[in-house]
């Protein structure tokens, strides 16, 4: 036998099939990761960037957990950003632009250092199923490698078809073959597939751009990173520039549409609305006459850049065409043209909590094969399809996260709830109690819990464990000391506060907006002062979201409970909900289809009224 | 609290008030509805059949148990959906002796219906969607009201006046939530969706809305309650008698012993159609008698609660100084604005004319009366109903729900919030923590929003029956 019984198959070695393979072997199971193509592992086939508003959150927690992309990105990031201080602590997101190159090594190196985890370069054309349970897969080579579960992370690959201009081409991805017989074999076992778009902009010599017309967009002074673990801070950093498109440029790609396959109709699958491509934006919000470009470096040491904004699928003569209108770009030399991509997708309502398929048992779907897009959405999945054909195989409870716990519960509970209708990808306003989701706090969220699943190390347990414990100290300190006016009132005026006439306690100063916690922390008494002089920005960082933002997180904690109760209302998969009269049939439908688990879920299924609801909640007798 | 609807199974309940009289109705609903009428009724045209008879009307004909007919009754027959609880309904009118009722009860529990729990009717009308929330509530409200007032709010509240209104509101500050939204989606990028100026406007018409609304309370309440009506006054001037004229029945003690009434009396009545609650008290004096101590500060309370307040005063005995003293208390109370006081002049029968010095009494428009011998006792309730009729009673909307209420002012004070961090320039993302608990709270009024507590609350209210 060429091969031993595998725990788990992974299906593609994208950023959700990395994450797959790498939190099932750090669990224990024997893994098989096989892939087209062995030197692209986890490439970033779209822009070099990770995070960003409300990805972000989902990197840390998948660091968190124990999953690779934070470390990764980290290691191999070429500028970082902390978006939105200008707002609430819920929305400050971490963005990273990377080295393309060295993340995918980076990447592969990693999963070369996890034990259990096998490599394979070859195709998989179909799956081995046995009574409604998946015992393998067939490969383009002819052979049967068995396994006790299998998690497809087909991405763009399945049936795909690449559009430029006119013409059109199987692939999938630039350079890359396409992969058959998968959605042909699943639709045979019943499930239903769709089609979906995506697209990628053109990638141009950096030698042929005048940067001097462009507007520079610098790094953070102090550079954080994703991973709760420390990582060496960027010593230097790389920029990105902003350009803007204009009435020219727009009249131009404008002579191109009749070409474009998505106004001919080539095109059938659904695109992104959030992240459309250059030629939907012109046509959709036809009174805005110009569009803001985000001009990003591929690496370090790279002329390559990649053009954020640009997305477009019209003929390569008429992008470049419009690409020299646009100012700083007047002489581009491009690398290659942008492109759009049709492929294959399962409505996710096909899948339980864990990802794995109501149909075939054993059998997990993460990543764009569900219909969402972006890399932090894939990894999120991967990690949790992992986690969970380890858990079945096993025969241990599933890890399932709640919607007030983590982003990844959001995002799966949508996909699986609601369906997609478009790529989807995650929004903070998708989460109900956004300030329980925040980038500071993943770890308290998750870490433990993933600890006592066997995931998360001891190491990075004690690091959590260390931190919370600064942060508890720190908060009692600043609870229970008391400044003086006459030493605190010189401070407070220089900072545009008004002054106090009694003494007040840290903490109740550290509400007001004028006030930072490093700016209170001079005010402790020298012997505190030296116990908190050690603290990290991390601990930091987190106490001050804590006391300041207290009143806001304890509004969002209290609905979560009073909603939780809904969630905690468990409703039996195989009940008969053409029996309950009292349903209207959508709802009837509906409820047969997608299963919920519980009484919250069902009512976040669309088309699912609050009476029928109610109806639910009565007939359970609450 | 347990409806099983999975087998739609047929509930069976007296819709009348228990007790002999003249008819009774009784109701059934569910999938065996008209199974069971077929086996109990026979109609009196040949042509009737349980299938194919129309909806909506009324069938003459006997009810059989077995071979012994038990009584004539009529029965109505109403098809799914197009029925209160969306089930096929019948009801049968039979003649009212509890005997029959109890009969005819037992014998359509033999033939497959189970009898329903308090509020079960409703409960399906609710499930089938043929009413939201707060109109189950103003059905609730429909069977308590007992007077043309408390009518006529329930029936504004069914026909659905006061959800549209919520909905309306909560649809606004849904579009305007959905921009900020958007806007923090894309906070990297140059947007701004949610025009400021048009949101202070909206939120100004939510504010304004909620108001009447909540102001409107007061009023809606005491449509529910009865209109309190407080009657005050020095001991012994003939406070209780002169409820008991009004109420034209002995429900106080009277006596000739000063401080009789220690306690607080109520009792409503309905003149013209409103329904006025009396509150009867002790007489305001100093006293060493505690418990006549407790009863007087009990006065002044019912004082702070009524809406009207009668203060009598014994013409006979109130000469000179005392005179002066009574005039000056009663200008008084009467600078309170919320109050309408009518100052009453009792024991007409003890004088022959009414004296010069109480001219300044008829400027007060003072009522003169004679308790005792129920005399201008038509003046005062003229009078009352003069002054409800001031009350701003045919507003279109009118909350009269303690539930409601209270969502509204968390509602209220949500928006008071967002309105304020707006101004103060802090970040949207926590100004989107109010304004979803301003939708939560909204929601939760009709039904948009499903909570456990919210489901608790409505249907036990119902008598059995509806």
């Amino acid at each position: 036998m060429l091969f031993e019984n595998y725990d788990v198959i992974v299906v593609g070695a994208g950023h959700a099939g990395s994450e797959a393979a790498a939190a099932a072997a750090n669990l224990g199971s024997k893994v098989l990761l096989i892939t087209m193509n062995l030197q692209t592992i986890a490439q970033m086939s779209c822009n070099p960037a990770m995070g960003g508003i409300a990805k972000g959150q989902i990197v840390r927690e998948i660091d968190a957990m124990g999953g690779y992309s934070g470390i990764v990105t980290d290691k191999t990031m070429i500028q970082f950003r902390m978006l939105n201080k200008s707002k609430g602590p819920a929305m400050w997101s971490p963005r990273a632009q990377s080295d393309r190159v060295m993340f995918s090594n980076e990447w592969r190196r990693k999963l070369e250092m996890t034990t259990n985890v096998d490599f394979w370069q070859d195709t998989v054309v179909g799956l081995l199923v046995k009574d409604k349970r998946v015992i393998g897969v067939k490969t383009g080579m002819g052979l049967e490698i068995n396994s006790k579960s299998v998690v497809l992370t087909n991405g763009t690959f399945l049936n795909g078809i690449i559009h430029i201009g006119e013409k059109s081409f199987g692939g999938g991805r630039m350079g890359d073959k396409a992969s058959t017989g998968i959605t042909e074999q699943l639709v045979e076992l019943g499930f239903r597939s769709d089609r979906m778009k995506t697209g990628t902009p053109v990638r141009i010599d950096g030698r042929s751009i005048n940067f001097e017309k462009l507007i520079e967009q610098k790094g953070d002074d102090e550079p954080g990173g994703f991973s709760y673990f420390e990582q060496p801070k960027l010593k230097q950093q790389r920029s990105c520039w902003i350009a803007y498109t204009s009435l020219k440029v727009h009249e131009t790609l404008r002579t191109g549409f009749h070409l474009s396959p998505m106004f001919s109709g080539r095109i059938e699958g659904i695109g992104p609305r959030y992240c459309p491509s250059i030629e939907d934006k012109i046509d959709r919000f036809a009174g805005k006459d110009s569009h803001q470009l985000f001009v990003e470096p591929e690496g370090w040491d790279t002329i390559e850049y990649y053009l954020n904004g640009f997305s477009s699928s019209l003929p390569d003569y008429v992008q470049v065409k419009a690409l020299r209108q646009i100012e700083g770009f007047e002489n581009a030399k491009i690398f290659r043209p942008g492109y759009a991509i049709e492929y294959d997708f399962f409505p996710p309502e096909q899948l339980f909590h864990t990802l794995e398929t109501k149909l075939i048992n054993n059998l997990y779907f993460a990543g764009q094969i569900n219909g969402t897009t972006g890399y932090e959405e894939a990894a999120a999945q991967g990690l949790m399809a992992g986690i969970n054909a380890h858990l079945k195989v096993r025969e241990q409870d599933p890890l399932i996260l709640g919607r007030a716990e983590a982003y990844i519960g959001v995002l799966i509970d949508d996909l699986i709830t609601k369906g997609v209708d478009e790529p989807y990808r995650m929004f903070t306003s998708r989460a109900e109690y956004r300030i329980l989701l925040r980038q500071d706090n993943a770890d308290a969220r998750l870490t433990e819990k993933s600890f006592k699943l066997g995931l998360a190390s001891k190491e990075r347990m004690d690091l959590f464990v260390t931190k919370q414990e600064k942060i508890m100290i720190l908060i009692e300190m600043l609870r229970s000391v008391s400044v003086d006016p006459n030493a605190v009132n010189g401070y407070l005026e220089s900072s545009g506060t008004s002054l106090i006439t009694a003494k007040q306690k840290l903490a109740n100063l550290l509400l007001r907006p004028q006030l930072s916690l490093t700016g209170l922390l001079e005010f402790l008494p020298s012997e505190l002062k030296s116990i908190t002089s050690g603290y990290d920005k991390a601990v930091l960082e987190s106490t001050e979201i804590i006391l300041k933002y207290e009143g806001y997180i304890e509004k969002e904690k209290e609905m979560a409970d009073k909603l939780a109760r809904l969630e905690d209302v468990k409703l039996k998969l195989e009940f008969d909900y053409h029996s309950l009269q009292s349903l209207s049939y959508e709802a009837r439908e509906k409820l047969s289809e997608i299963k919920p688990s519980t009484l919250g879920q069902a009512s976040r299924i669309s088309g699912i009224s609050p009476s029928d609801i109610s109806v639910l909640a009565i007939f359970l007798g609450r | 609290m347990h409806f099983d609807f999975q087998n739609n199974d047929t509930i069976c309940a007296l819709s009348t008030a228990p007790g002999m009289a003249a008819i009774a109705v009784l109701r059934i609903s569910g999938e065996k509805t008209f199974e069971i009428v077929n086996k109990v009724f026979r109609a009196k045209s040949k042509h009737f059949s349980i299938d194919n008879a129309q909806s909506h009307k009324a069938w003459f004909g006997s009810i059989f148990d077995g071979e012994e007919m038990l009584d004539e009754v009529l029965v109505t027959i109403f098809r799914k959906p197009h029925s209160y609880t969306g089930e096929d309904i019948a009801e049968i009118s039979c003649h009212g002796s509890v005997y029959i009722q109890q009969q005819l009860f037992g014998l359509i529990m033999k033939n497959g219906a189970r009898p329903a729990t308090a509020g079960e009717f409703t409960m399906r009308g609710f499930a089938h969607q043929r009413f939201d929330l707060a109109q189950a509530e103003a059905v609730a409200d429909l069977i308590a009201s007992n007077s043309k007032t408390t009518h006529e709010l329930a029936i504004k509240q069914m026909r659905g006046g006061f959800s549209d209104k919520i909905s309306m509101l909560r649809q606004g500050l849904v579009d305007f939530a959905s921009l900020i939204e958007l806007e923090l989606d894309f906070a990297e990028e140059d947007v701004e969706f949610a025009d400021r100026n048009e949101f202070y406007r909206l939120l100004h018409e939510i504010q304004t809305e909620i108001k009447v609304l909540t102001d409107s309370f007061q009023t809606g309440n005491v449509i529910k309650t009865g209109i309190p009506v407080a009657i005050i006054g020095k001991p012994n001037v003939g406070k209780s008698t002169l409820l008991n004229a009004i109420l034209n029945e002995e429900k106080a003690i009277v006596s000739e012993i000063p401080g009789t009434t220690r306690d607080v009396i109520e009792d409503t009545i309905i003149i013209e159609g409103y329904n006025f609650r009396f509150i009867d008290t002790a007489g305001l004096r100093d006293s060493e008698d505690i418990i006549e101590n407790m009863g007087i500060e009990r006065t002044y309370e019912k004082i702070k609660q009524a809406s009207i307040i009668l203060y009598v005063c014994d013409l006979a005995s109130c000469k000179g100084e005392s005179a002066e003293e009574m005039l000056e208390e009663f200008r008084s109370f009467i600078q309170d604005e919320n109050k309408h006081f009518i100052l009453i002049g009792n024991k007409i029968d003890m004088m022959d004319e009414i004296p010069g010095h109480f001219s300044e009494m008829v400027e007060l428009e003072t009522i003169f009366v004679s308790a005792k011998r129920k005399e201008n006792i038509q003046l005062i309730a003229d009078s009352l109903v003069k002054s409800v009729k001031k009350l701003n009673l045919n507003a279109d909307t009118i909350v009269s729900n303690a539930r409601h209420y209270h969502a509204l002012s968390k509602a209220s004070e949500a928006l008071h919030a967002v309105e304020k961090n707006f101004r103060e320039g802090l970040p949207t993302d926590l100004i989107a923590i109010d304004i979803r608990s301003a939708l939560h709270y909204l929601g939760s009024i009709t039904g948009q929003i499903v909570t456990e507590e919210l489901l608790q609350n409505i249907f036990g209210k119902f008598c059995i029956g509806k």
